[in-house]
C-alpha cells in the first residue's frame, strides 16, 4: 500500500451557467492522484477540460457563473492533515497559492506585471510568502533567477517582462512559482508557446526541479510527446472526464481507449520513417455527446457499438494502475474490427 | 443492416443535440440578431422611433400651430405670469403665450434634421478622409504612406481646434441659420470619423486575409473596397449613432449662443433652451421639457450605439 | 525538372525612426540570401524557430513582402523581377495556405464568394455557372458538401475552416501551393486529416508544396527534401529521412534530439543538445557562422569570422557548418549535452 497521495481528485466537475445560454459542463467527474515529489500529466485536446481542471484546483475560477463539485484533498506540507481544496475559505486559500501550490502558465507576458520589473516581482512573493526582507530578499531573488538557468540574475532583475525574450519570461515565472518551494506545482502548457529548442531547456528545467527539490509536478498539455519524457503517470482527457490513465511506459506501450490509440497513431513521429502513414481520428471535438447519454467518444469511435450509448461507461483497471473508461477497448486489436456486438440495448 | 442504421441514426441524433444549429448567417445579421435580444438596443430603438414618429407626423400631432398666441383673454401679456400645463395645453404655454406641446411636437423634426445632417455630414467626409488614408497606408507601400502622412495631419489640425470652438468660426464665416449649425456641427465630427475609419482599415488591413486576398491574385482596389472597407464599417457605425447623439447636444449649445434659426415658425429644441433662461426663475419648466427631450434622445441613440458596439465586439461573438 | 527555383533571395526589412520624416536606421535581415530548387510534383519542407524568416521566404516567393535580392523562377518566369501587374496575374501559378484558418478567410464573405474570388479575379471560367462548377469541384475535393457554399467562414470548426482555406488555393489549379504552417492551429486529432488530404491532393493533382512548419515531425513526414533555416539563411539540406537519420549541422542535430517523441523508450534513451541561450535578433546577426553564438561545437576564429557556404556533404544533402565532417567522425566534442535519464 502506497503512501497517501499528495493531491487526490475525486469526481471534480466544473459547470459554467450563464444566462439565457446552455450550460456548459466543462469538467464531467474527474478523478486522479499525484503522490508526493510524482510528475502527473493531464493530456487532451482543446475542450477536453484541462485548463478549467488546474483553475479549480488552484481556486482560480471566476467567482460568478460557475458550480464546482467534488473533492480535491491535498495534504498541506505533505504532513497528516487534509484540506479540500475545492472548499477551502478564499483567505486560506491565497495563503496556500504561493506557498504550497504554484502555477506555471502557457504565456508567459501576459502572466507577469508589464510594468514592474522581474526583481520586484520576485522579491514580493519572498516578502510576502518567506518574511524576507531588502538585501536579503533581493539576493535570494538573484539566486532564484539564476537556479532556473537565467543568465546575470543580478542585472535581470531590474528589467521589464518585455525585455526578456519568450523562453527567459518562461524561466522568470517558474523562478516565482518556486520561490517558496511548492509541495506541487501546476504547469498548464509551459511550453507550448515556446520554440522547440527553447522547450527542450524548460523541460529539463522542470525536471531539475522535480528531482532536486522534491516538488511534485502537474503538467498539462496537449502534447504526447512531452508527456512521454517527463511524466510518471499520464491521464488522457476527453470531453470533461479522463477516459485512460496509466503509468507512462504502459500508456505508450498498451494505449486501451480508443481515443489514446487514435491519438498516437495520428500524430507523425519524428522518428517514424517519412511513408508511415497517419490514420487520422474522424470527426473533431465538437461531434462529442454528453457522458450522460453514452460515451462521448462514440462519434469518433471506430470500435463503437450499441452498447457505448447509454450512459458513461465505468472505468475499469485491468493491469494495475492502468485505468480505462471503455465498453469495447482497443488491446492491441486491428481498429476498425467490431466486437462482437453485446447483447443489451442501446437505447436504454 | 437495419440495426446498424438505426444504432448510427440514435448517434447522429446525440451529436446533432450538442450543437448548435447554423444557418448561413453573415456577421451583420448575427450582430442583428444579437441586438434584438438586448434590452438597451431595444429601449433605445423605441425611444429613437418615438422621436422619428414624432418628427415625421409633427404637424399632425401638433393640437396647435408654433406661432399661434389665441387664447381670448388670458393673462397675456403679462411677464410674470405663465399658465402651466392644463386639459387644453398639456405642457403649459409659453412666455408669448404659445402652446408649448405644439412646439416640441413640431421643433422635433428641425432637431432630428440638424442631427441626421450633421452626423451624415462628419460621416460621409470623415470616412472619405478616413478611407482614403487608411487604404493608402495599408496597401500603398510607401508612397501610401506618405498620403496618409499629408491627410492625417490635416485631420490632427482640425482635432486640434474644440470642436465648439471650430462650430463658432464656421458659424461666423456662414452667419446665422440653421444650415450654419449643420455645416458647424458636422464639420466638427469629421475627424472623429476619419481618424476611426483609419485605425480600423490599418489594423484590419494587417489581417491574414487581406494577404490571402493578395496572395489570390486579387487588385488593391477590389482588397481596398471588397475586404477592408466592409470588416472597418463596424466602428464608424457605432460612432455615427453616438454621433447623432452629440449633433443634436452641439447644434442645441449652437442655437443657445444664438447662433441657429432665429425663425418662431420654425421651433428646435436648442433655440427653445435658449429662449427659456431668461425665464428661469419663473418658469423652470419651460427650459426643463426641451432639455429633457434632448436628453432622452440623445440617451436614446447612445443605447442603440452601445448595443451595436457590444453586438460587434468579437470577444462577445462565438 | 524543378518547378521553383529561388537563388540568392534577399528580404531586408528597413527599420524607420523619426517624427516627420522617416529614416532608415537599420534592416532586419528577415531572408539572407536563400537558394533552393524544389522538384515538379515533390514537397519541400522548410523548418525553422520562430524569427528564422521561413514565413517571410514563404510570402517573398509570391513577392507579398518586397524582395530585396535575388531571384524567384517559376515556369521560366522570375517573378522577382516582373512589373507589378504581370506579378499579380502570375500568382495564379502559386497559392498559399495559411496557419490561422479563420483569420485567413474573410468574415464577411461565405464560403461561395471566398472561393469565387479567385477565378473572378483571374478571369476563369466563362460565367457563373461554369464558375460555381469549379469551386464546386474544389471543395468535394477537401471534403466538404455542397451545403458549406451558403455559410460563413465562422459556423466551421478549425479543420474545416483550414480545408475550406486549401480549396480556394486549389481552385486556381496551381502548380505550387506555399503552405505556412498548415496545421499548427489545429488540434492534434484533426492534424493528420489535413496532413492525409494534403498528400492526396499532391497525388491526384501532381501538385508542389512548399511547406514551411516549426514542428520538424510534421515537416519530415510531409516533405521529401528539408530545408533548416536559422536567422534568414538555409544551414543545411537533406533528404527527409537523411535529416532524421543523419544531421550534419549542429543547429538540426539540437533541433531533431529537442523534438519530444510520444513514446518514453525513446525519450528516455535520448542525447539531448541542449542549445545556449536565444536566438539573436535578425536586425543584428552575429558575424561570421550565425549560430556560433550558441554552437556547442563552435571553434575558435574560423567560425566566428567567416561565414560558412552552403556546401554539398552528399546526394541531395547541403550544409553550411566550416566542421559538418569533424563532427560528424567525433573529433570536436560538444558542450552542454544532456545524457539519458
Amino acid at each position: 500500500m502506497p503512501a497517501r497521495p499528495l493531491l487526490a481528485v475525486h469526481d471534480l466537475a466544473v459547470t459554467f451557467t450563464q444566462r439565457r445560454r446552455r450550460d456548459v459542463r466543462a469538467v464531467d467527474g474527474i478523478s486522479f492522484s499525484l503522490g508526493e515529489g510524482s510528475v502527473v500529466g493531464l493530456v487532451g485536446e482543446s475542450g477536453c477540460g484541462k485548463s478549467v481542471t488546474s483553475l479549480a484546483l488552484m481556486g482560480l475560477l471566476p467567482p460568478r457563473g460557475v458550480q464546482v463539485s467534488g473533492r480535491a484533498l491535498f495534504r498541506p506540507g505533505g504532513g497528516d492533515a487534509e484540506v479540500d481544496l475545492l472548499s477551502l475559505p478564499t483567505r486560506r486559500m491565497r495563503d496556500l497559492r504561493g506557498r504550497e501550490l504554484a502555477m506555471v502558465f502557457q504565456d508567459p507576458l501576459s502572466s507577469l506585471n508589464p510594468v514592474v520589473p522581474i526583481g520586484r516581482q520576485v522579491t514580493e512573493i519572498l516578502v510576502r510568502h518567506r518574511g524576507l526582507k531588502g538585501a536579503a530578499a533581493r539576493s535570494a531573488a538573484a539566486e532564484l533567477l539564476e537556479r532556473v538557468g537565467i543568465p546575470d540574475p543580478r542585472r535581470r532583475l531590474s528589467e521589464y517582462p518585455h525585455e526578456l525574450s519568450g523562453g527567459m519570461r518562461q524561466r522568470a515565472l517558474i523562478a516565482m512559482a518556486v520561490a517558496c518551494r511548492p509541495r506541487l506545482m501546476i504547469a498548464d502548457e509551459p511550453t507550448t508557446a515556446l520554440d522547440v529548442t527553447i522547450q527542450a531547456q524548460i523541460l529539463e528545467l522542470l525536471k531539475e526541479l522535480v528531482t532536486e527539490e522534491g516538488t511534485a509536478l502537474l503538467m498539462i498539455t496537449h502534447d504526447l510527446g512531452v508527456v512521454a519524457g517527463l511524466c510518471d503517470e499520464i491521464n488522457v482527457l476527453y470531453a470533461g472526464r479522463v477516459v485512460e490513465g496509466a503509468p507512462r511506459h504502459d500508456l505508450f506501450r498498451a494505449p486501451t481507449h480508443p481515443y489514446t490509440s487514435g491519438l498516437l497513431r495520428s500524430i507523425p513521429r519524428l522518428d517514424a520513417p517519412r511513408d508511415e502513414p497517419l490514420t487520422p481520428i474522424r470527426g473533431t471535438v465538437n461531434d462529442a455527446i454528453e457522458w450522460a447519454d453514452g460515451c462521448a467518444f462514440a462519434p469518433r469511435c471506430d470500435n463503437y457499438a450499441e452498447d457505448c450509448l447509454g450512459g458513461p461507461p465505468d472505468m475499469r483497471e485491468e493491469r494495475t494502475g492502468h485505468r480505462f473508461r471503455c465498453v469495447h477497448p482497443v488491446h492491441g486489436r486491428a481498429p476498425g474490427v467490431p466486437e462482437p456486438t453485446a447483447t443489451q440495448g442501446g437505447d436504454r | 443492416m437495419a440495426a446498424r442504421t438505426q444504432r448510427i441514426d440514435r448517434l447522429a441524433e446525440l451529436t446533432a443535440a450538442r450543437r448548435e444549429e447554423a444557418e448561413g448567417r453573415g456577421v451583420w445579421r448575427e450582430a442583428f440578431a444579437r441586438m434584438s435580444r438586448n434590452p438597451m438596443a431595444i429601449t433605445g430603438a423605441a425611444v429613437v422611433a418615438v422621436f422619428i414618429v414624432v418628427a415625421v407626423l409633427g404637424d399632425l400631432i401638433a393640437p396647435y400651430g408654433p406661432t399661434e398666441q389665441n387664447w381670448g383673454d388670458e393673462v397675456f401679456p403679462n411677464r410674470n405670469v405663465f399658465v402651466g400645463p392644463r386639459a387644453e395645453n398639456w405642457l403649459g404655454l409659453d412666455n408669448l403665450g404659445r402652446d408649448q406641446f405644439s412646439r416640441m411636437v413640431i421643433g422635433a423634426r428641425q432637431t432630428l434634421m440638424v442631427g441626421v445632417v450633421a452626423a451624415g455630414l462628419g460621416f460621409t467626409a470623415g470616412a472619405l478622409l478616413g478611407g482614403v488614408s487608411g487604404a493608402a497606408y495599408a496597401l500603398g507601400g510607401a508612397a501610401g504612406r506618405r498620403v496618409d502622412t499629408v491627410l492625417m495631419r490635416v485631420v490632427d489640425m482640425m482635432l486640434a481646434l474644440p470642436s465648439l470652438l471650430l462650430a463658432v468660426s464656421i458659424a461666423a464665416l456662414l452667419g446665422q441659420g440653421l444650415v450654419t449649425v449643420m455645416v458647424a456641427v458636422g464639420t466638427a465630427q469629421v475627424p472623429i470619423f476619419a481618424r476611426l475609419l483609419r485605425g480600423a482599415m490599418i489594423a484590419q488591413g494587417g489581417r491574414d486575409y487581406v494577404l490571402a486576398a493578395r496572395a489570390l491574385g486579387a487588385r488593391r482596389r477590389r482588397i481596398a473596397l471588397a475586404h477592408i472597407l466592409p470588416n472597418s464599417m463596424g466602428p464608424i457605425l457605432v460612432q455615427l449613432t453616438l454621433s447623432l447623439a452629440t449633433a443634436i447636444i452641439d447644434a442645441a449649445a449652437l442655437s443657445y449662443l444664438g447662433l441657429g434659426n432665429p425663425d418662431p415658425s420654425v421651433p428646435e429644441w436648442g433655440t427653445m433652451l435658449a429662449d427659456a433662461q431668461r425665464f428661469l426663475s419663473g418658469a423652470p419648466q419651460l427650459a426643463v421639457y426641451p432639455a429633457l427631450a434632448i436628453i432622452v434622445t440623445a440617451l436614446g441613440f447612445t443605447l442603440m450605439g452601445e448595443a451595436l458596439r457590444e453586438s460587434l465586439d468579437p470577444r462577445l461573438r462565438k | 525538372m524543378s518547378l521553383l527555383e529561388i537563388k540568392d533571395l534577399k528580404v531586408h526589412f528597413p527599420i524607420k525612426s523619426g517624427v516627420l520624416v522617416d529614416r532608415t536606421v537599420g534592416h532586419v535581415y528577415a531572408v539572407d540570401g536563400v537558394s533552393l530548387d524544389i522538384e515538379a510534383g515533390t514537397t519541400y519542407g522548410l523548418v525553422g524557430e520562430s524569427g528564422c524568416g521561413k514565413t517571410t521566404l514563404g510570402r517573398a516567393v509570391l513577392r507579398l513582402v518586397p524582395v530585396t535580392g535575388g531571384e524567384v523562377w517559376i515556369n521560366g518566369v522570375d517573378l522577382a523581377h516582373l512589373p507589378e501587374e504581370e506579378m499579380r496575374r502570375s500568382r495564379r501559378q502559386a497559392q498559399m495556405v495559411f496557419q490561422d484558418p479563420l483569420g485567413s478567410l474573410d468574415p464577411r464573405q461565405n464560403i461561395e464568394s471566398l472561393l469565387m474570388e479567385g477565378l473572378e479575379v483571374h478571369g476563369v471560367g466563362a460565367g457563373r455557372s461554369e464558375r460555381r462548377r469549379y469551386v464546386l469541384d474544389a471543395l468535394d475535393a477537401v471534403g466538404l458538401p455542397e451545403r458549406a457554399l451558403n455559410r460563413y467562414p465562422h459556423e466551421f470548426s478549425g479543420g474545416q475552416r483550414q480545408r475550406i482555406g486549401i480549396a480556394r488555393a486549389l481552385v486556381l489549379e496551381p502548380d505550387l501551393i506555399i503552405c505556412d504552417e498548415p496545421v499548427s492551429a489545429l488540434d492534434v486529432s484533426i492534424q493528420a486529416q489535413v496532413l492525409n488530404l494534403l498528400e492526396e491532393l499532391q497525388r491526384e493533382r501532381g501538385l508542389t508544396y512548399l511547406m514551411i512548419a516549426h514542428d520538424l515531425a510534421v515537416v519530415r513526414h510531409v516533405s521529401d527534401a528539408v530545408g533548416v533555416m536559422y536567422l534568414g539563411a538555409l544551414v543545411e539540406e537533406a533528404g527527409s529521412d537523411a535529416l532524421y537519420t543523419d544531421p550534419r549541422h549542429p543547429y538540426t542535430r539540437a533541433l531533431v534530439s529537442a523534438v519530444p517523441v510520444p513514446d518514453p523508450v525513446v525519450e528516455d534513451a535520448r542525447e539531448r543538445i541542449l542549445l545556449q541561450g536565444d536566438l539573436p535578433s535578425p536586425a543584428d546577426p552575429p558575424t561570421g557562422c550565425r549560430f556560433h553564438t550558441r554552437c556547442p561545437w563552435r571553434q575558435e576564429e574560423r567560425c566566428d569570422t567567416e561565414r560558412p557556404e552552403l556546401r554539398p556533404v552528399g546526394e541531395g544533402h547541403r550544409v553550411a557548418c566550416h566542421y559538418a565532417e569533424e563532427i560528424a567522425a567525433g573529433e570536436i566534442a560538444p558542450r552542454g549535452v544532456v545524457g539519458p535519464g
